[in-house]
């Protein structure tokens, strides 16, 4: 019997989510992805009890400052990225486009405050085995190791968001789409949102 | 096949088995030189006897099985075992669950005994450092203190393996360090464990006692001979292409010639 | 037309007709499937190699193997293997073996080919993202390999890459330097492979059975697949980030794992204040899930073979999926039992322990609804049943084993020897192995439309089953003798009188060895010259012997199977004989 592409009606057993395949993988990819952030915040954690002579170097400015700044322009991103979803939802497709790069601007403009303050860092003397306040040296490791790991998803994430906006806009990409995008970007802000108080706020003076 | 396949699995099972009951001193523990290696042999022999039992008949049930399965003509309607799965189950939960309550309440004992215990505050403190590919030991001496520890003033073409430093530290200089581990029999010994490289361990099978050695950790061990003689010392943390001769022998003496020897070795510092 | 439909229907796709599309970057899962086998039986070849050469030099440490030198001039001089050579050949062993075996055979080849087809679906939930996972594991393992090539060999520190002697360099050892580097690399690129892998199954698990094929109504291998699927999700999920670290630690001057003031030939090292102890629980807290993953898809493809032929259905059916998913879930909190003596607190060793003891029940369950299976049936004794009783034994004798090392008490004496060598050699070596064996003789017909020839199928179970008990059984007893394991050469007092034990060892292991190259020849000369295979050769139930062997591109031939009947339905009146299939309609019932 040939096999037309596409055309022919499937009934399948009801999935006992009742979640498409793409959304299911997403899930079960934050999941795994949040094992593996838990297990570099704990070696994070494990490496800060038992270092003696860790000192915590964040001035409230700039770095916390900055820290908030950051923290407000993700969590505002989560919000244009719900705005997205329901657009998409109800079919407006150039609302739901507009929110997507509203989302993907504000992504980015995340990943570029943290690369400056990178900077910032590496030109005070930080760096992944150098401490230049003199305490652990654990401190550089875990703090580049656990905040790059986050901005890597962050770019990830842009990225992703500006194919899904551009192929939205086209009507490649239809709103399951956009909503998977969504899953996994709250998954980054909620991250954030370990990462914020375990390494920044913790490192506090 | 079946008949063979139970044929071959009991005979597999019985001389496993036998050689297990008749394995002659080669292939055995050796004899138990330490205040707490009955509890350690005891719970070996008991797991011993219960897995056995367990093997034993698992593996001949099973062989039996397969035997009638094969004896059987075209035709047969099949059965069910007795109860179906319930007994199964009931008898795993309560035969093992059983057996795994009384080991691990006696057996924690037994590792509570040896390795939670606070070590007899007369014990004789000997510090032990591993590293590519060497146990050594150092005794206090006569001052009875040790000295600190330096790595970078560690170095083994002048002998100086612990990075002592004699000329600053008063407490190094009569510290007595040697290649082999020499205790006297029936006084509680606390070594005091750490490594200069990797992670190393320590194992004495006739004192029934192990513990890694690890860089960055200085970590306790007590234990207690009670019989004089040589025996081995092994590393038995791969460590690097030495590792397989990184040894070191433990002497057990009696008092009175661990006393004369000791002597010995501090007029020698 | 749900959500679930409409996505079924995205991913119906017209077959590849380059030969590229049909066979290299293939999206179908049968391809895949077979690619993954394939890897795997290059790799368990290499493995298996390498066993040999560690084996003559256990038992004769000054034998000139030829050809040795070629393979590495500083491992091998005059042909004789030097200790450090001897260890990089076991890290090699131990690390192909765990992550290119025995958790690509079972899992990523028998479930990618037989997944899809056993729910009823065309393929899997995302056959690009498929084909991905396949290519990058063959990167891990090119990469892998590489570390035989480069200056210093490949690494020394073991499988199990304990820092601080896997993360310092080349100061520590031979093999230290590129080849470890490597390593870390390689297995941080299968984590992503594995990961990408168990997002498909578990998708395909979920979302793509047919009509009727309710999770009730799974077969076994199905259950396993998807069980050990979630356990890799979550697994791999840690190791990625170890290897990082270590990685890190390596190249870009960090200290995750290296503590301060260690001296290594005679350098200071300039890591300060990180703990060996963290790479041992990120490692083991991956460690021990990935054993239970090499595991339990034997578990589910012997529950699934048995049956066929013993024409009887599996006793206690639920309980055994059960089990299944109990030992998935307690396998997680066991990790420290790899660590008992390895300075961590020892009142957690006692805290491990217990789990450790308590995943015996499941497993023991699981045996004893085997055994009592067999019970009462009539048994039709070809290859792959003798396969499936023969892992019920190996999985016994290596169960058993673990019992004594559970206990932190007797771990005191038998940690790092050779018990401990034989237990999970027993388990991973041997049954895991078995359960491939057995799901090769039953699934090879369908795969290539050729039947593997019996006679010599026997006779390599017979050398394999008997060889395997001569090989890893004495170990138990080397162990108890405090055998200490991961030794070159045994040099001390106490080891040279057991040298010949070795040699007896390693003549058995030869000869095992010997005897594979049976089934390789009948692997091959069955696919060039089988007699033809039906569409069910086995009288099986199960969705796979419902189409043509080798299925079509799209598994059924552009049909929708309707499922109406569990899988394991034997030993009853049905249409075509003592049994009803799956997709029998609904009036067949049973007796």
């Amino acid at each position: 019997m040939e096999m037309a592409a596409g055309h022919h009606p499937i009934v399948m057993e009801k999935s006992p989510y009742g979640i498409p395949p793409g959304k299911l993988a997403m899930w079960c990819f934050v999941i795994s992805d949040a094992v593996t952030f838990s297990a570099v915040l704990f070696a994070y954690g494990y490496l800060r009890v038992g270092s003696p002579d860790w000192i915590a170097p964040f001035q409230f400015f700039p770095t916390i400052v900055n820290g908030l700044v950051m923290t407000f322009v993700l969590l505002t991103s989560g919000l244009t990225m719900l705005a997205a979803v329901e657009a998409a939802k109800q079919g407006r497709t150039a609302a739901g486009t507009r929110w997507l790069w509203a989302t993907c601007a504000l992504g980015a403009l995340f990943a570029v405050l943290h690369l400056l303050e990178w900077r910032r860092m590496l030109e005070e003397g930080w760096r992944l085995f150098q401490n230049p306040t003199g305490g652990s040296v654990h401190f550089g490791a875990a703090f580049f190791s656990v905040t790059g790991l986050h901005l890597l998803h962050v770019i990830g994430g842009v990225i992703a968001l500006a194919i899904i906006a551009i192929g939205f806009a086209r009507g490649k990409y239809n709103r399951i789409d956009v909503e998977i995008t969504g899953i996994y970007w709250h998954f980054v802000d909620l991250v954030w949102m370990f990462v914020f108080p375990l390494v920044y706020l913790m490192n506090a003076k | 096949m079946g008949k063979l396949f139970g044929v071959v699995l009991t005979v597999i099972t019985l001389v496993s088995t036998a050689i297990f009951i008749f394995h002659g001193n080669l292939l055995w523990l050796p004899v138990d030189i330490s205040a707490h290696g009955h509890g350690v042999d005891h719970q070996l022999m008991e797991t011993m006897y219960g897995s056995g039992v367990l093997f034993v008949a698992s593996q001949l049930l099973l062989g039996l099985f397969v035997w009638q399965a094969a004896g059987r003509k075209e035709g047969w309607k099949y059965k069910t075992f007795p109860g179906g799965a319930k007994p199964m189950v009931i008898s795993a939960i309560a035969l093992v669950g059983i057996e795994i309550l009384t080991l691990s309440f006696v057996g924690s004992r037994v590792w509570a005994g040896v390795y939670l215990s606070p070590p007899d505050p007369k014990s004789l403190q000997i510090d032990v450092q591993a590293g590519q590919f060497a146990f050594y030991f150092r005794y206090a001496g006569a001052d009875g203190q040790f000295g600190g520890l330096h790595p970078d003033k560690i170095d083994e073409g002048s002998g100086n393996f612990f990075g002592l430093n004699p000329r600053d530290d008063v407490a190094a200089r009569d510290d007595v360090v040697v290649a082999s581990l020499v205790i006297p029999v029936n006084r509680p010994i606390l070594l005091t464990m750490h490594s200069k490289d990797v992670i190393h361990s320590f194992y004495v099978r006739e004192l029934r006692i192990h513990q890694d050695i690890v860089p960055g950790l200085m970590i306790p061990l007590h234990f207690t001979a009670t019989q004089t003689g040589r025996f081995e010392i092994v590393c038995t943390q791969l460590c690097g292409l030495g590792h397989y001769q990184m040894k070191a022998y433990l002497d057990v003496k009696t008092q009175d010639d661990f006393d004369q020897w000791l002597k010995q070795q501090e007029a020698a510092q | 037309m749900s959500e679930a439909q409409a996505h079924a229907e995205v991913h119906h796709h017209s077959p590849p007709t380059s030969f590229i599309g049909k066979y290299v970057f293939s999206v179908d899962h049968k391809v895949i499937g077979l690619q993954y086998y394939g890897l795997g039986l290059l790799a368990v070849i290499i493995g298996m190699v390498l066993s040999w050469l560690m084996r003559l030099h256990l038992g004769w440490s000054t034998l000139a193997i030829p050809g040795l030198e070629k393979l590495s001039a500083a491992g091998a001089p005059g042909n004789v293997m030097t200790p450090e050579y001897y260890l990089s050949l076991m890290t090699m062993h131990g690390t192909i073996m765990v992550f290119f075996v025995l958790t690509n055979v079972p899992f990523a080849g028998f479930g990618n080919y037989f997944l899809p087809i056993q729910v009823g679906a065309a393929d899997m939930s995302f056959p690009h993202m498929n084909m991905m996972s396949f290519w990058v594991t063959f990167t891990a393992f090119l990469v892998l390999m590489a570390a035989f090539f480069v200056p210093g060999g490949p690494p020394l520190s073991g499988w199990t890459a304990y820092a601080p002697l896997s993360a310092v360099g080349v100061e520590a050892g031979p093999g230290q330097g590129t080849g470890q580097t490597l390593w870390a690399i390689s297995i941080a690129i299968f984590c992503v492979a594995q990961l990408l892998g168990a997002l498909n199954f578990i998708s395909t698990t979920l979302d793509l059975r047919t009509k009727g094929m309710s999770l009730a109504r799974l077969p076994f291998s199905a259950w396993a697949w998807f069980i050990t699927s979630v356990i890799g999700l979550l697994a791999f999920a840690v190791l990625l980030p170890a290897c990082i670290l270590l990685f890190l630690d390596r190249v870009a001057g960090t200290s995750f794992f290296i503590p301060s003031g260690l001296v290594i030939s005679d350098k200071m090292q300039a890591h300060t204040g990180g703990s060996p102890l963290l790479w041992q629980h990120l490692f083991w807290f991956f460690g021990h899930p990935e054993v239970y993953i090499a595991i339990l898809p034997a578990v589910g493809i012997v529950s699934h073979i048995l049956p066929v032929f013993m024409r009887k259905p599996l006793l206690g059916p639920r309980v055994l999926v059960g089990c299944m998913v109990a030992i998935g879930f307690l396998s997680y909190m066991v990790w420290g039992h790899h660590m008992f003596v390895s300075g961590m607190n020892p009142f957690s060793a006692i805290l491990f322990s217990v789990p450790t003891l308590v995943i015996t029940i499941p497993a023991t369950i699981a045996t004893l609804l085997w055994i009592g299976s067999v019970y009462g049936s009539r048994m039709r004794f070809t290859t792959a049943a003798l396969f499936c009783l023969g892992f019920i034994s190996v999985f016994i004798s290596g169960g058993i084993s673990g019992f004594f090392l559970a206990q932190p008490s007797i771990d005191t004496y038998l940690h790092a020897t050779y018990f401990v060598v034989a237990h999970f050699h027993f388990v991973m070596g041997v049954a895991a192995i078995f359960a491939m064996f057995a799901g090769t003789y039953f699934w090879m017909p369908k795969m290539t439309g050729r039947m593997m020839n019996e006679t010599l199928g026997k006779v390599h179970f017979w050398l394999t089953f008997v060889g395997v008990y001569c090989i890893f059984m004495p170990m138990h007893y080397l162990g108890l003798a405090g055998n200490v394991r991961r030794y070159a050469a045994f040099t001390d007092d106490f080891l040279s009188p057991l040298i010949p034990v070795h040699q007896f060892i390693t003549i058995a292991a030869l000869i095992t060895g010997a005897a594979q190259f049976i089934f390789l020849f009948n692997l091959i000369w069955s696919r060039l010259r089988g007699p033809k295979a039906p569409d069910n050769p086995w009288q099986a139930t199960s969705l796979e012997w419902s189409t043509t062997s080798p299925p079509p591109f799209d598994n059924f031939g552009g049909r929708q199977l309707v499922v109406n009947h569990q899988p394991y339905e034997y030993g009853v009146e049905g249409p075509d004989g003592d049994y009803i299939m799956q997709t029998a309609p609904e009036a067949a019932k049973a007796r």
